[in-house]
């Protein structure tokens, strides 16, 4: 068994009577890029902040490479911290922000300056160690504010939302640039966002919460493809999954998700051996997962009327009407249907989920 | 076609638009201020008119009039001759007197407020909110109410009578505006740089000195304003927790304005009333500028 980098244990977190975080649990192997991704107020960056030190924890334990560091200070954690707001110190020029950490650790001179010297090669700020964090753009900022993590030389990374402040076209070069980091440093990294995008680029492993609780945890492939409930399925993914109500009868080869006036077989659902009846389900299926057909075939396609298209470049978004609910379904751009058009869907039944409305798990 | 267009409106007259100097509108705004700026100087004017005017030529009762013959002989007794009680060496020893009050004042009560407000807005420690409340409620308990506990207090100590003992009174009446001031000012720093400052592996004391005091400079000068004005001009404590020889400057200026024997001295008291007047006038044409300028640009996004 490989020893967990960072794992957290029963971890509780009040803020006067709110329950932030309860019993959390989470491990996360050396070398890992988790990302923490939820709305605003799911607790990811409080628990971002516990991992830190920045919190007192009212419950539970931290540990970081083995060691039992709840209440440790943040700097003897073996942690560097990346803000959303970059957080540099305004009245240091960009080499004090990157040795100021360092200083206060008592490094050598000499060992400061050849850090420093690798830091600013790697994220290419060389010419910016003489500036004050006013002359710099927000893109230069937050490269050294990544940069004042790397210098502490530390075994974990954690950002916190450290993209969000910048525009759209710089974000996704930073993005692919804290991808190349990862790959060449090989350092645990954990990062907050609220960005699907971000986190579908960017994870070995995503963990999806809400309310203080981690909704699930898994790779991005998995965590997209096969959402452990409707939350998820709903939060991930844009445009967001299709979801048809309807009810499950029967199992195995017989199974069939019946609606009002639609029925699909669901003999190639992958679980269908394990389906029971079950009167209130949703069938959530994405866009890309669904074919236009001229032809209705009994017992797999659903018949729909068009209602608009919405070229996305690559491909276009075909908007459809279902017993007055809207479907959205990917279909190549060259293709396009004129509104008030009938046609028929095929799903792609094993690339679909179905969850229990009532207990809205995945069944 | 747009590159004659450009060109064209090149040839037109340029520069803002211009705009009448003497608009309806601008009689009635600069004519109001004038009136209140003659209103608030004319004092001022008669002040320092008399103090530069012999006493034969005071006794004319012209107090509008510009001095016929100008004379520094009043600035020079106020300064340096005028008697209060049996001592008749001028202002001056009231002036050192204060020097020694406000300086030590400031800077402690300045020092002790801004960790104060540190404190209390970036360390939450346990019953942070209580001990805030009640500093606060000090703010709103009259001063009287506390003099006599006080006198006692510093008797016991050792110290009624003496300077230092006023240094405390003092640092111990700013504490509360001071530490809300602090208080209010750290609370707008972006938490993110404090908690950078930690991961950094900075305590207490390096977050304070090497984070949060160079960033808070204007909040600095606003105290510093604050205290050296108020201390300065303050006559209710100095009259009561010291003795004459130890008196500031505003009790000896009260004590040489009103004194019944002899002849009454205008100009010399005008010339002392300035001279007085002068500490805290300068401290607001120093740091006038200092008092706006912000320095936290760049520690968040701009």
């Amino acid at each position: 068994m490989t020893m967990e980098s960072v794992s957290v244990k029963n971890l509780d977190l009040n803020f006067d009577s709110v329950k932030v975080l309860n019993n959390l649990n989470l491990g996360i192997e050396q070398g890992e890029f988790l990302v923490l991704l939820g709305p605003s107020g799911c607790g990811k960056s409080t628990l971002l902040n516990c991992i830190a030190g920045l919190l007192d924890v009212s419950g539970g334990q931290v540990f970081i490479k083995g060691r039992n560091v709840t209440w440790e200070e943040p700097k003897d954690r073996g942690i560097g911290m990346v803000f959303q707001s970059y957080a540099l110190y305004p009245q240091m020029n960009v080499e004090n922000n990157l040795s100021f950490g360092l200083k206060n650790s008592g490094v050598s001179k000499s060992e400061i300056a050849e850090r420093i010297e690798k830091a600013a090669e790697i994220l290419q700020i060389k010419p910016l160690l003489k500036r004050k964090p006013s002359q710099l753009s927000g893109g230069q900022r937050q490269r050294v504010a990544i940069g004042r993590a790397l210098v502490r030389d530390v075994d974990v990374f954690l950002f916190d939302e450290p993209l969000s402040n910048l525009d759209a076209q710089l974000r996704s070069e930073l993005r692919v640039e804290i991808k190349r980091l990862h790959q060449k440093l090989k350092n645990t990294m954990i990062y907050v966002t609220h960005d699907q995008i971000e986190a579908l680029t960017l994870a070995d492993r995503i963990a999806v919460m809400k309310n203080g609780i981690i909704q699930q945890l898994d790779a991005p492939q998995v965590i997209y493809n096969k959402p452990t409930n409707l939350y998820v399925a709903g939060f991930i993914g844009s445009p967001a999954m299709n979801f048809l109500q309807g009810s499950v009868i029967g199992s195995g080869a017989e199974a069939v998700f019946q609606m009002e006036n639609a029925c699909i077989s669901l003999a190639e659902y992958g679980a269908n051996k394990t389906l029971v009846d079950t009167p209130h389900a949703v069938l959530g299926i994405r866009p890309e997962n669904i074919n236009v057909k001229q032809n209705p075939i009994p017992g797999k396609t659903i018949t729909v009327v068009t209602d608009l298209n919405e070229p996305m470049g690559s491909d276009s978004l075909l908007w459809l009407t279902f017993d007055k609910q809207n479907l959205s379904v990917r279909i190549p751009a060259e293709e396009s249907w004129e509104t008030g058009t009938t046609c028929h869907l095929e799903l792609n039944i094993p690339k679909a989920s179905i969850f229990n409305e009532e207990t809205e798990e995945r069944v | 076609m747009a590159d004659s267009a450009v060109v064209h409106s090149m040839d037109g007259p340029r520069g803002p638009k211009p705009r009448k100097m003497l608009s309806r509108r601008n009689i009635i705004l600069y004519g109001t201020l004038f009136v209140i700026a003659v209103y608030y100087l004319i004092p001022l004017y008669v002040m320092l008119v008399t103090s530069v005017k012999g006493m034969p030529e005071i006794r004319l009762g012209n107090i509008f009039s510009l001095p016929l013959e100008i004379t520094y002989e009043p600035w020079v007794k106020a300064w340096s001759q005028a008697c209060t009680g049996l001592n008749c060496d001028g202002l001056s020893r009231g002036f050192w007197n204060s020097v020694k009050i406000t300086i030590p004042s400031v800077v402690v009560s300045i020092a002790i407020a801004s960790v104060n407000g540190y404190a209390l807005a970036n360390w939450r420690f346990k019953g942070a909110n209580v001990f805030f409340t009640i500093l606060i409620f000090g703010a709103f308990i009259p001063y009287q109410i506390m003099i006599y506990p006080l006198v006692i207090m510093l008797r016991e100590m050792g110290l009624y009578t003496k300077l230092p003992g006023l240094v405390i009174i003092h640092s111990i009446f700013g504490m509360p505006i001071l530490t809300l001031l602090f208080r209010n000012y750290f609370t707008t720093i972006p938490e993110e740089l404090f908690k950078a400052a930690r991961v950094d592996g900075a305590g207490f004391w390096g977050i304070y000195f090497r984070i949060m005091m160079p960033m808070s400079l204007p909040i600095f000068v606003v105290a510093i304003i604050l205290q050296v004005t108020g201390i300065w001009n303050d006559f209710l404590f100095g009259v009561i927790y010291t003795k004459p020889e130890n008196y500031p400057m505003t009790v000896q200026l009260n004590n040489i304005v009103n004194s019944v024997q002899g002849v009454k001295e205008y100009n010399v008291n005008m010339a002392a009333t300035l001279l007085t007047g002068l500490v805290p006038l300068a401290i607001y044409f120093i740091s006038g500028k200092l008092f706006v300028r912000g320095i936290a640009a760049g520690a968040v996004k701009g």
